[in-house]
């Protein structure tokens, strides 16, 4: 599909296709149009041209309630939680969106078994639990994206699409992080996972396929093994210059 | 345990009071409860969902003038009934109003329910033969539980029977909104005050909750004014105008916005010192401004964050608006 903003074009016939059981990485310098890509797949914006599928239905800019409903759930770049609520109640919310229980207005959320064990099921897989009952303002950088992140899963996405999931957290983090979402993915029943990442590292300890865009275009979709043996990518996208054979 | 007894005293405080107090004082009381039901649920909008509305004034006014042509036009003096044609009367307008108004926040939020209850305030005073103009209506006393009080004298029957009816009407209203504000709904509003595109990634639909609350704030703000009117026996225009509304937000703000009981205790103390400022001073808005910026600068969280009592649910989850 292609994505215009008047006259710029951020989105050049970009095509990819995710399929069940994949971790797909998304990589390119900045100004590659992940960000424009991340919103169109994930109904923000419409597509200026082309379609976007999930599970054969057409999703283009249907927002992120109704897709969402329909088993596609992303994570946000900068850390979103809801600040004032505590760590439980944070990710209780994903779960009263999941169970539908929003329109009960005179109940007790805190006699709410299912929604609590549901919520603390997430903490522990997050490794959160202990500090369910701090206000989430109050949580460590590193913990509120981890929390973040457990908000989304909580939804039990079909496919899930993290945007920067370890950005703002330290190295030595950011392994920890990956494993916990990984095992989590799995305990969760989550088919398909996206995620835009610069650490390439992490993109390629991870991955079971890379697309590499750039200037709105996809340079390469490969196997990490392909791409990194690709070298123009690998300069396009890290920056280095190729080596030169003999030096 | 310590904030139960606490509640248990006001409220045997409360019930004893008529008994004690003169007649003018416990008539003020009158006002108080009408006030903070109005407040509560001006509250549900505003330190649970974010939104402040510079407009409950239109849904005060609905109710108050619900009560008066009930009671003096078409002579239904029950006022279960009169609550409930106010109650509906209410949501029939919050309806429309709340679906253009919650597609919009902040400011463009604010002017859209001032514009709405100016131009109620326009109505009430240009259709004079509907609604008696700047004359404005009788509200004739009404019956309470089907019992007839006409023998009664006046202040009589407002510092004793329609004190208690006015006493259990507000706690009836204060349990509900309680329980709503510690649903999942409730979860639901809080999440979408604090980050309305979390929310909404999370599947929550903003707009949808937004007007929910919109109405039972609506509904609240419709019950209290039609509980205020025969306080007085008449309604006029000026309840709708928006220094109306700016009242309620003031007490809300004095009490405190972020704690359940907040506007409750901004509404008394309000609706006492404006007595008492009153009767000592011309120009008592002058010190009611002057204490309003003192708040905003000094106090922001209000009264009740100057106390240490922190509200506990059970199970030691907070359900207070913020933390």
């Amino acid at each position: 599909m292609r994505k215009l903003y008047g006259d710029f074009c951020a989105l050049n016939g970009v095509s990819l296709a995710v399929r069940a059981g994949e971790f797909v990485s998304i990589i390119g310098p900045n100004g590659a149009g992940k960000t424009t890509l991340i919103n169109v797949l994930t109904g923000h914006l419409p597509p200026t041209a082309g379609s976007i599928r999930f599970n054969g239905r057409d999703i283009a800019g249907i927002g992120p309630v109704r897709l969402a409903r329909l088993g596609l759930a992303r994570s946000f770049q900068l850390v979103s939680i809801f600040p004032a609520l505590t760590a439980l109640e944070v990710v209780e919310v994903a779960v009263v969106s999941r169970l539908r229980r929003g329109r009960r207005w005179f109940a007790s959320l805190a006699r709410d078994r299912e929604v609590e064990r549901g919520a603390v099921e997430i903490l522990e897989l997050f490794r959160l639990a202990d500090r369910r009952a701090t206000p989430a303002r109050n949580l460590a950088q590193g913990d509120k994206k981890l929390l973040d992140v457990a908000s989304t899963f909580a939804l039990h996405p079909e496919l899930i699409l993290l945007d920067e999931p370890t950005s703002g957290v330290s190295t030595r983090d950011k392994t920890g992080i990956m494993e916990i979402l990984v095992a989590a993915a799995k305990r969760v029943g989550i088919k398909a996972i996206v995620q835009v990442e610069h650490d390439m590292d992490i993109v390629f300890g991870y991955s079971d396929r890379i697309v590499a865009l750039q200037e709105g275009r996809v340079l390469a979709d490969a196997a990490p093994a392909v791409i990194r043996a690709d070298e123009a990518v690998v300069a396009a996208v890290v920056g280095r210059p190729p080596a030169v054979r003999g030096d | 345990m310590r904030q139960r007894l606490v509640l248990g005293l006001v409220i045997a405080l409360a019930l004893l009071y008529p008994l004690v107090a003169s007649p003018y004082y416990a008539t003020h009381m009158l006002r108080f409860f009408a006030y903070a039901i109005v407040v509560l649920g001006l509250n549900l909008l505003f330190g649970y969902t974010g939104l402040l509305s510079f407009g409950h004034s239109l849904f005060l006014a609905v109710g108050a003038y619900t009560a008066a042509v009930l009671t003096s036009q078409l002579g239904i003096r029950s006022m279960e009934v009169v609550l409930l044609a106010a109650a509906l009367a209410s949501a029939a307008v919050a309806v429309p109003v709340g679906a253009l108004c919650v597609r919009y926040v902040r400011i463009y939020f604010a002017m859209l329910t001032l514009a709405f209850a100016m131009l109620f305030y326009s109505f009430l005073l240009k259709f004079y033969h509907l609604t008696g103009g700047d004359e404005g209506m009788r509200v004739v006393r009404p019956a309470l539980l089907f019992v007839d009080f006409d023998g009664v004298p006046k202040t009589t029957f407002l510092s004793h029977h329609y004190y208690y009816y006015s006493a259990a009407v507000l706690l009836v209203l204060a349990v509900v909104m309680w329980r709503v504000v510690g649903s999942p709904f409730g979860l639901c509003l809080r999440a979408i005050r604090d980050n309305p595109e979390k929310a909404a990634a999370l599947a929550v639909s903003v707009t949808r909750y937004r007007w929910a609350a919109f109405v039972v704030s609506a509904v609240y703000a419709g019950i209290g004014g039609a509980l205020l009117a025969p306080t007085t026996g008449q309604v006029d225009p000026g309840l709708a105008y928006w220094t109306h509304s700016g009242n309620l937000v003031f007490m809300t703000l004095l009490g405190g916005f972020t704690h359940f009981v907040g506007p409750v205790v901004g509404a008394f103390v309000f609706i006492h010192l404006q007595d008492q400022v009153m009767s000592l001073l011309p120009y008592w808005r002058l010190v009611f401004g002057a204490i309003l910026a003192a708040v905003v600068i000094f106090v922001p969280g209000g009264l009740m964050s100057l106390c240490s009592i922190r509200p506990r649910a059970l199970r030691g989850r907070a359900p207070r608006t913020a933390a």
